[in-house]
Parts: C-alpha cells; sequence; structure tokens
C-alpha cells in the first residue's frame, strides 16, 4: 500500500513536470509528436532509475560519512553526466537496435533536470534504497504521462484554426498551464 | 574544507574519466568513416521515408551495400550525387512520385455509411466486408498533416488536404496513417501500369469502362475548368482519347448511378470535349516519359493495341518499335472506319502525339514474311506484342458466293473514295449485322447507292451500336431484319442478285436461341454489289513456323491467339498478343484497354522476369457499387449534342454526324457527375448551378 501511495504521489500528484516544474525545457521540445513523446518519456524513467541507483549509496556511503553533503549537487551532475555517456556506449555496443531508436534522447537527458531533480529529491525525504527507486521510476512515469498527454493535444493543435501569433510554443505553453491546473485537483489526495 | 571539495570532485571526476576511458576502449564499435560522410550528405530530416530508422542506419545501409545511393527520398538528385560520388558509383535514374488526395468532399450519402455509431467510411468497410481503400473517403482527421516531416500537406476550411507538389518528398508516411486512403503516394510508372482491383474505390463507370478510366476524376478536373489535367487523367488510360471520344459505343454510360435518380451523365460527350479541347487548342499537351530503361519491345501492328502497348512502354521508359504491314499506322482507324465517323486527319493528329513520344514505326513491314520471332529476338527485342487485328471477313458460303462484285466489307471501306467514289444508281446489298455492316450501308448511302441489308437477328439483337443502327435507316437504308441470304444470282459470274429468306425465333416474343428459316419465304432482290460484313476474324495463318506448325496456342471460342487474360501472356512466354487478335471483333477501347495490359505484363516480364499477380483484380462490375436508390438534390437536364442534318449528310460525305459541344456546356454537365465511390455518392452535386432557371431541386421537380 504504502509503494502504491508512493506511486500515485510521485505520478500524479506531485507530477515532477506539471506540480514540480522540473524538466519543462524537454517538455516542450519534445512534445510536437506523440510517438516522439513516448521515446523521450522510456529513455527518461531508464535514466532517472539508473540514475537513483548510483546516486543513492553515494550520497549514503560518501556525502554523508565525510560530511561533504554540500557537494552534493556537482557531484550528482558529473555522476548523471558520466553515466548517461557510459549508458550510451553500452547500448551501441550491446543493443544497438534500442541506441537506435533512442537515437539523440539520450544525450538530451545529461541536461534534463527532472534527473538531477529526482535525484536530490530522494535525498531531501530520506526514503530508503527501494523506495527511493520506486520513487524515481513513478517520478518517470509522470514525465511520460504528461508528454504523452501533451503531445497528443499539440497534434490536434497543429490542425486545428489558431490565431496565428499563438501558433507553436505560446498555445503549447498555455495548454501546458491548463494541464497544471488539472493535475492541481489531485492535490490532497495522498502525501 | 575548501581542500577536501576539490580533492573528492577531483577524484570523482578522475573516476568517472576511467570509467569512460576504459569502456570506450572496451565498447568501442568500429565504424566505417564513410557512415559519417554518407550521413552528413544527408538533410537530416530523419522521416523514415527511405524504410530505414533514420538517417545513420540509412547511410549506414548505403556504406553496406545495402541501399542505393539515391535512397533518400527527402534529397533531389545533387544529395544522390554526392552520395555516390563517396561510395564511388553512378545514380540511378529515381523516378519522382508525389502524394496526391482525389478527395473532394461535398455532401456524401452518410446515411449509407451509418453502421453501429460509425457515420463515414470505414462504416463501409464494417458493412460490406474487407478493407477498401477509398480515394473519395477523406474524413478530415488530418493525420496527414501530423505526420508530414516536410510541411508539403495541409488541411482546407473544409478539412481536406491539400499536398503541395513541391514540397513533397514521397517519404509515404501520410499515405501510411491515412485510416481510408484518400492519400496515396504515386508515380508514373505505378499510375500508368496499375489495373483496378476490388479493394480499390471504384465508381461504377470507372468498372465498366473496359480501359478503367477513372471518370470521377477527369469529370471533376473538367468541372473546375482544369482542361489538361482532364486530359491528362484519360492519357493515363487512354492513348487515344479523340478516337474513343468518336468511336465508343460507352457501356460506362449505361451503368452511370445517376441514371437511378434521373438520366446518366453524358460521359462520352465530355470525353470527346476534353480530347478535342487539345486538338483545337493546336499545341500537343506535354507528356513526360522516364529515361530509357534500354529494353526493346517489338509490336507487330499499329491499330489501337499496338499503339496502345506502345505509348505505355514508352512513358515508362522502355522502347517499343512498331512493324506494321501496310504502309500507314493507325490500323483500321486509319482508312477503314468512315471519315464521318472518324475524320482522318483526327487520326493523324493523335497518332502523331504517341509517335512524338519516341516511338519508332517500320511500315511495309510484314510478319511472317518479312520479320518473324526469331528475327527480332537476334535483334535484340526482349518481347514481343501480337496486335495483328482481326481483318478477314469469312466468305459467304452460298451458292455463287465468289461471283464478281460480291466484296468482303474491308476492302469496300478502303475502296470509299477511290474505286467507290460515286454509286449513284447502284444497288448494294450489305449482309450482316456488325458496325462493319452499318458503316457499309451508311458509306455507300452517301455515296448515292441504293442500300438494303439482310440482317439475321431483329434490332435489339444486333452487334452494332443501336445509334449506327438508326443512322443507317435514317439515311433510307432498306433494313431487312430477321432474314438470310440464301444464295447469289449471278450473271456470267457477275453478281445481279441475292435470294434470302425470313428467319423467325421459337418464341418471337423472347428473341432467345438461333433463328430459324421460316418455309417458303424465299424472294430475292436486284443487286449490283453484295458486300459481306458478318463478321471479322484473326488471320492465324501466318502465326506458323516454317514447318506449318502453329507458333501459339489457339483461343477456340475466338479463333484468335489464346493469352492470359491478366498478362496478355500467350503459350509463347515472350510473346504477348491483344485486341481483335485475341478477342475477335470488337470495339476500340477494348484493344487500348488491352495494350496497356500487355504493357503491364511486358514491363514487369522485361525488368523482373515475372509478372506479378494482381491480388484482386476487378473483373466484373461489383454488385454493391449499384445501389437500389439515391437521394440526389438537383436535377439538370442531360446535355444535347448537336447533329449535322439527315439532309446534308446525303449529300457530303466527310463530314462528322455529331458535333461538339461549347465549353459552359461541357462544364455544366460535368457538374451532374456525383462523383461516385464504390458505395457513396454526393448528393449536392450540381449545386452551382442552383440558380439557372432549368434546374430544380427534386422534391420540386
Ligand atoms: S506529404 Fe506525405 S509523402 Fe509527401 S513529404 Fe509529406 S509525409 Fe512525405
Ligand atoms: S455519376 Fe459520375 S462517378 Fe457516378 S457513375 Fe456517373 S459518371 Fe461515374
Amino acid at each position: 500500500m504504502e509503494y502504491f501511495l508512493l506511486f500515485i504521489s510521485a505520478t500524479f500528484i506531485n507530477n515532477i513536470v506539471l506540480v514540480q516544474y522540473l524538466g519543462a525545457c524537454p517538455f516542450m521540445g519534445t512534445s510536437k509528436s506523440t510517438d516522439v513523446a513516448i521515446g523521450m518519456g522510456s529513455a527518461v524513467i531508464f535514466v532517472i532509475l539508473m540514475a537513483t541507483a548510483f546516486t543513492w549509496p553515494l550520497q549514503h556511503y560518501v556525502l554523508d560519512p565525510y560530511g561533504i553533503g554540500y557537494l552534493q549537487t556537482i557531484v550528482f551532475i558529473l555522476v548523471i553526466a558520466s553515466l548517461v555517456q557510459f549508458v550510451e556506449m553500452f547500448l551501441k555496443k550491446a543493443i544497438p537496435p534500442l541506441y537506435k531508436s533512442l537515437g539523440l534522447f539520450l544525450p538530451l537527458i545529461t541536461t534534463n533536470c527532472a534527473v538531477l531533480g529526482v535525484a536530490i529529491m530522494v535525498q531531501r525525504s530520506e526514503y530508503s534504497f527501494v523506495k527511493s527507486l520506486v520513487f524515481a521510476f513513478s517520478s518517470g512515469v509522470g514525465f511520460l504521462v504528461a508528454l504523452v498527454i501533451i503531445s497528443s493535444i499539440r497534434e490536434r493543435l497543429d490542425i486545428a484554426p489558431v490565431p496565428s501569433v499563438f501558433r507553436g510554443v505560446p498555445i503549447a505553453l498555455i495548454m501546458a498551464g491548463i494541464m497544471s491546473l488539472a493535475f492541481f485537483a489531485f492535490k490532497g489526495m495522498a502525501a | 574544507m575548501v581542500t577536501s571539495s576539490i580533492l573528492v570532485l577531483f577524484l570523482l571526476g578522475f573516476i568517472a574519466a576511467g570509467i569512460l576511458a576504459a569502456a570506450s576502449k572496451i565498447l568501442h564499435v568500429e565504424e566505417d568513416p564513410r557512415i559519417a560522410l554518407v550521413e552528413n550528405c544527408f538533410p537530416g530530416a530523419n522521416c523514415g521515408g527511405c524504410g530505414f530508422p533514420g538517417c545513420s542506419a540509412a547511410a549506414a545501409a548505403v556504406v553496406k551495400g545495402q541501399a542505393a545511393p539515391e535512397v533518400c527520398v527527402a534529397g533531389g538528385a545533387d544529395i544522390a550525387t554526392n552520395i555516390a560520388a563517396i561510395m564511388g558509383t553512378e545514380v540511378a535514374f529515381k523516378e519522382p512520385k508525389v502524394a496526391a488526395n482525389i478527395c473532394t468532399g461535398g455532401s456524401r450519402a452518410n446515411l449509407l455509411f451509418d453502421y453501429e455509431g460509425v457515420e463515414d467510411c470505414r462504416a463501409e468497410a464494417l458493412l460490406y466486408g474487407g478493407e477498401k481503400s477509398c480515394g473519395l473517403g477523406c474524413i478530415g482527421l488530418g493525420s496527414c498533416v501530423k505526420v508530414c516531416g516536410f510541411d508539403a500537406i495541409r488541411l482546407t476550411d473544409d478539412g481536406l488536404p491539400i499536398v503541395d507538389m513541391n514540397a513533397c518528398r514521397s517519404c509515404g508516411k501520410c499515405a501510411e496513417v491515412c485510416p481510408t486512403g484518400a492519400v496515396r503516394i504515386s508515380g508514373m510508372t505505378m499510375d500508368l501500369l496499375h489495373l483496378n482491383e476490388i479493394d480499390d474505390c471504384l465508381a461504377p463507370c470507372m468498372q465498366k469502362c473496359p480501359a478503367q478510366i477513372d471518370v470521377r476524376t477527369y469529370i471533376n478536373q473538367m468541372k473546375k475548368g482544369d482542361m489538361r489535367g482532364a486530359l491528362l487523367t484519360m492519357k493515363e488510360r487512354n492513348p487515344l482519347p479523340l478516337a474513343v471520344g468518336r468511336l465508343c459505343p460507352a457501356p460506362c454510360e449505361t451503368i452511370c448511378r445517376r441514371n437511378i435518380a434521373d438520366e446518366g451523365v453524358a460521359i462520352h460527350t465530355l470525353h470527346r470535349f476534353v480530347a478535342d479541347w487539345e486538338m483545337n487548342s493546336g499545341s500537343r499537351l506535354s507528356l513526360t516519359c522516364n529515361p530509357l530503361s534500354g529494353h526493346k519491345v517489338a509490336i507487330i501492328g499499329s491499330g489501337p493495341a499496338g499503339l496502345s502497348c506502345a505509348y505505355f512502354l514508352r512513358r515508362v521508359g522502355h522502347q517499343p518499335v512498331i512493324f506494321e504491314k501496310r504502309d500507314v499506322a493507325g490500323g483500321m482507324m486509319k482508312g477503314i472506319i468512315p471519315e464521318y465517323r472518324l475524320p482522318e486527319k483526327v487520326v493523324d493528329w493523335e497518332i502523331q502525339s504517341i509517335f512524338d513520344l519516341g516511338v519508332e514505326v517500320r511500315t511495309g513491314v510484314e510478319f511472317g514474311k518479312d520479320i518473324t520471332v526469331k528475327q527480332l529476338e537476334d535483334e535484340g527485342f526482349e518481347a514481343i506484342f501480337m496486335a495483328t487485328g482481326a481483318w478477314k471477313v469469312p466468305a459467304l458460303g452460298i451458292e455463287n458466293g465468289d461471283s464478281e462484285n460480291v466484296l468482303d466489307a474491308i476492302s469496300f471501306l478502303a475502296g470509299v473514295g477511290k474505286e467507290f467514289s460515286d454509286l449513284k444508281g447502284k444497288k448494294i446489298v450489305v449482309i450482316g449485322d456488325t458496325n462493319t455492316a452499318m458503316d457499309v450501308v451508311r458509306s455507300a448511302s452517301r455515296l448515292g447507292a441504293e442500300t438494303a441489308a439482310i440482317i439475321p437477328c431483329i434490332q435489339r439483337k444486333m452487334s452494332a451500336n443501336k445509334k449506327e443502327v438508326e443512322r443507317a435507316a435514317e439515311l433510307g437504308s432498306d433494313l431487312k431484319f430477321l432474314t438470310e441470304p440464301v444464295r447469289v444470282i449471278a450473271e456470267n459470274g457477275k453478281v445481279s442478285g441475292v435470294e434470302y429468306r425470313e428467319l423467325q425465333y421459337d418464341d418471337p416474343k423472347k428473341a432467345t436461341g438461333k433463328p430459324k428459316p421460316v418455309e417458303g419465304s424465299e424472294q430475292s432482290m436486284d443487286a449490283d454489289y453484295i458486300i459481306v460484313a458478318s463478321d471479322r476474324v484473326a488471320d492465324t495463318d501466318v502465326f506458323r513456323t516454317e514447318s506449318g506448325e502453329q507458333l501459339f496456342e489457339l483461343d477456340k471460342k475466338t479463333g484468335g491467339i489464346k493469352t492470359d487474360p491478366m498478362t496478355m501472356q500467350t503459350s509463347v512466354p515472350n510473346v504477348f498478343a491483344g485486341g481483335e487478335v485475341h478477342t475477335g471483333r470488337s470495339i476500340l477501347i477494348q484493344a487500348v484497354a488491352d495494350g496497356r495490359c500487355a504493357a503491364r505484363g511486358i514491363h514487369y516480364f522485361v525488368t523482373k522476369g515475372e509478372i506479378p499477380e494482381i491480388s484482386n483484380p476487378q473483373l466484373r462490375v461489383i454488385p454493391e457499387s449499384i445501389l437500389k436508390n439515391m437521394e440526389v438534390i438537383y436535377t439538370i437536364p442531360r446535355i444535347k449534342v448537336p447533329e449535322i442534318s439527315v439532309e446534308e449528310r446525303k449529300s457530303t460525305f466527310k463530314e462528322e454526324v455529331t458535333g461538339s459541344i461549347v465549353y459552359d456546356e461541357a462544364r455544366k454537365e460535368s457538374s451532374r457527375c456525383l462523383r461516385c465511390g464504390l458505395t457513396c455518392y454526393d448528393s449536392e452535386a450540381g449545386a452551382e448551378y442552383a440558380a439557372d432557371s432549368d434546374v430544380h431541386k427534386f422534391n420540386e421537380a
């Protein structure tokens, strides 16, 4: 039950993009078509999980014991960037079809603040390792859900009679705002 | 604190760098440097139109030799040339293809589609089973717009997609996602060689036309005033629109769906109008042909079937050479079909347009005498198309049947204006019920002769067109229905008359079966000439080897060469046959259709070695396309075609009987077309003429 609530909370109530406002740039940049959105969303889930799995032990067995917790942000960035590079190389060698289909998204994730955000959030909430992983996975799913919803809306908007000044990113931002309001309705359901 | 921070970060960075360095060594993937070079040439659209998951995959495929330099659909010839330079190969010709939508919207028969809550064309599939792709079925979802990576497609205000031909790269994404098949990718070869299939969305008229002409599309183009487009649509299936526009008995009109509501569309009149429009403009529409493929094809006979086959082969890129026995090309169209039905200058103009494409003709060359299959093969012809026609009139086979002045219809018609320029005071008896018989009657009457015809059936059962028979009667000819000749009366070996008797059906009301002679009904009449026009058959004597064996298997029913109905291949694999030499006496458009069908077969035969089967060919009218009732809002009277008076026809020979119509009339007639799909039609057709005094709403009419 605890894990289920954690999942609901991370996916919907505290949705990483629409409620926490993290990862807004890939959210706008890769939400023009649903296919791309699904690709990006899946890649993010994968990297968030990996990043959390690496940064959690680092925090608990290196930063905290040696009292250098203040280095958290910079260390995490370094770890995530290296990790993404490593994953890229690994996939290219071991699973070329997956590497090809992820294509552009892997390097894009290096600079995705949602990944760093989740890594830091799990430390702040002082979750156990397993809980951290569940939280990370759920946040990734939340990102995917938000991305798929907005990309579906944007596909429709592409052919809708939108006044030219609003076409493209402006109307997408307005839609994101409205979606955000809608997600706020989940507030109070659980933690 | 600063020192420890720096130390920790340095250490961490060092470890990360170490791991990455080691990983890059271990996980290194050897890549051909040309892949990057090739990838750099691509425009980077990552559209996937090439069939590979993206540009880098396509580049890898090119380097591996799995794809050609012209693989990129988004890039033009320059890009292909650059890639070819990297790979050290040559660029092959790639036929341009574009996306097109033929759906014209309009208020279609929606109720018909109302099936379990589905109110669009997809209901059609549910109702009638099987998938139907319908070029008229756009439902305005705009899926095509969303997937186009090149901004080449947009929706109009009424939700119909329009393709920007210049921006389209024929990646095919739009056609892939279109749920109804309203958008499709096509190129010239595909358009020219496609034969109708049951799952195409076919209007009844298109199903009935032997050449499968896309009637609704060209009529709609005419309606919009796009005569050029209309002619191009027509020429996709019929390279002889002028001749067909004059001679076709228009089977399509009998089945035109508008017949259910009021009178069918005057399809044939519109056909002729479009063709005449080009000729009257004085300049020819330029047609594109693919560059020469290097495949040579011999065509025996320059009649409609041969010309049609040559035209299609040349346009898709092959090199046809026509061999003609006479010293003029054109087959029966030239010098046999009378001038008042098909003027010679019209035929010349039309044939020239085919020669202009680069089709070579060698006249005065007779098959079997001057050339043989073996010689043609030795000369490098990879396939041969037999289109020698049906020029033999079976002999009369009665007493004195070979007397002087008993002629066959073809020799007579060929002599009109030459040996037979004045027949005043002569009595001519024509035997037969064919169109050729009516041609003889009408030509002889025009030359002043007194004519009679011995016809072995009732008018309704004649093989000649109804109009032709009426026209012959109008000229005062004595048409003796239900009679047959008994013997020719000859004096000194020369015809002086004919004895004939009456016939009757077993059941005169139903008029079924073969009529039998009526005892004691023999009569005779005087005749200076007897012209035999009972039939025309293929002369198969020439298709023999030196030792006298038949070259090809013959068709028992028609007496012509037997072929596979879809590929037109004879029993000798590289020889094809079509037109009257295969079908026996038939209509012009059938020969044109055979020529096109053979061109398809030959194209695949010479390029691929085998001819792909058509999965679901449309061989007869699809029953569900014939709706029982229809609700059309506006009635517009069918156009009347001007004709010259009977008196004038008697005195002049050259004049064409039917005249042409004018532009505005043609457009108004076009607006009567309902632009039918298989099960739908535009019930609002003709609304643009609603204000005219002769146009009414159906419920007010
Ligand atoms: S219109 Fe269709 S085929 Fe043409 S470029 Fe766009 S997606 Fe490709
Ligand atoms: S109405 Fe038009 S599309 Fe329909 S059958 Fe007649 S000619 Fe063909």
